[in-house]
């Protein structure tokens, strides 16, 4: 009974927000709204027993990728007006594909129940169960090559947004590795023989 | 009690919400891009609810795999932003037209 008046107030929460998020004029307030889904859906994650990645979306997504989004929002100066121009011209369209989405899914599982599947009861798990090791046991086992695959992806993801966004500016100072391992030591110190002078 | 009805309800209704809003924001980039985001997080409800009933750990692992591209995924897209913003002083669907598409 707890669980589900939790439910229902986090999936308004997720709702409401999600809404908000496509409908407000300021980006800056789209990615803040954007982050409140993400945290109503970390908590509903943990309800459903997956505690992992339910921090998970919170450390990466709130934590990195939306930091991102926010730092990119406000670097770049954005008429926002020039965007609201013609906003409210499509919302018939979207307001009947959503709605066709929304009944055609609805009548699949509200009326429908997938043929019977979504009536079954959650299993109960035991009292010991950790979900992080669970996933992990599976994670490093059978789907061992593609987390590798997966850490590929973020090497690479990274490097081009370095490669991306790197400016080569005028005057800059950049360090040239070659020149200076190939250098020696007679190119930097010269020895000066003299003979010595008496002190006046 | 949580069945599995009600969280896959609420992942069609999210992605319902996701969809209006890239009809609603075709404009700006940055909101096309966050709405994606938003659909992914529609799809990984699904991926969970069902690993929870049917008792099988590995759609979590999809999950996983699913959140460690989408983060590549607005990183990359992010700098393309940035560096298009430099180029063209706009994010401006409209704007790009240069291959004359």
């Amino acid at each position: 009974m707890f669980a589900s008046i939790l439910f229902i107030i986090f999936s308004a929460v997720l709702i409401g927000a999600a809404l908000a998020m496509i409908l407000v004029k300021n980006p800056v307030h789209s990615a803040l709204l954007l982050v409140l889904c993400f945290f109503a859906s970390a908590v509903i994650w943990l309800m459903l027993d997956a505690e992992f990645l339910g921090i998970v979306l919170v450390l990466v997504y709130v934590g990195a990728v939306m930091v991102l989004f926010l730092f990119v929002v406000m670097m770049l100066d954005i008429n926002i007006e020039e965007f609201r121009r013609g906003f409210a011209r499509y919302w018939p369209v979207a307001l009947a594909v959503a709605g066709f989405v929304v009944f055609a899914m609805v009548n699949l599982i509200v009326v429908k129940h997938l043929g019977g599947v979504a009536l079954k009861a959650a299993p109960e798990l035991p009292a010991d169960y950790s979900n992080t090791r669970e996933l992990g046991a599976v994670l490093f086992t059978r789907y061992a090559y593609a987390a590798q695959l997966a850490a590929v992806i973020l090497l690479v993801a990274s490097v081009a947004a370095i490669v991306l966004t790197l400016r080569r500016r005028a005057g800059g100072k950049p360090q040239d590795i070659a020149q200076q391992v190939a250098v020696s030591a007679k190119d930097r110190v010269r020895i000066v023989k003299m003979a010595s002078e008496k002190r006046s | 009690m949580i069945t599995l009805t009600h969280v896959l309800a609420l992942s069609a209704i999210l992605f319902s919400i996701a969809i209006a809003g890239v009809f609603l924001n075709r404009k700006n980039i940055i909101l096309l891009l966050m709405c994606i985001e938003l659909m992914l997080l529609a799809v990984n409800f699904n991926f969970i609810a069902f690993s929870r009933v049917l008792g099988d750990i590995n759609g979590q692992v999809f999950v996983f795999f699913i959140l460690t591209v989408a983060a590549a995924e607005a990183a990359i897209g992010l700098a393309i932003l940035v560096v298009l913003f430099r180029e063209r002083r706009s994010i401006n669907v409209e704007d790009l037209d240069t291959l004359q598409g």
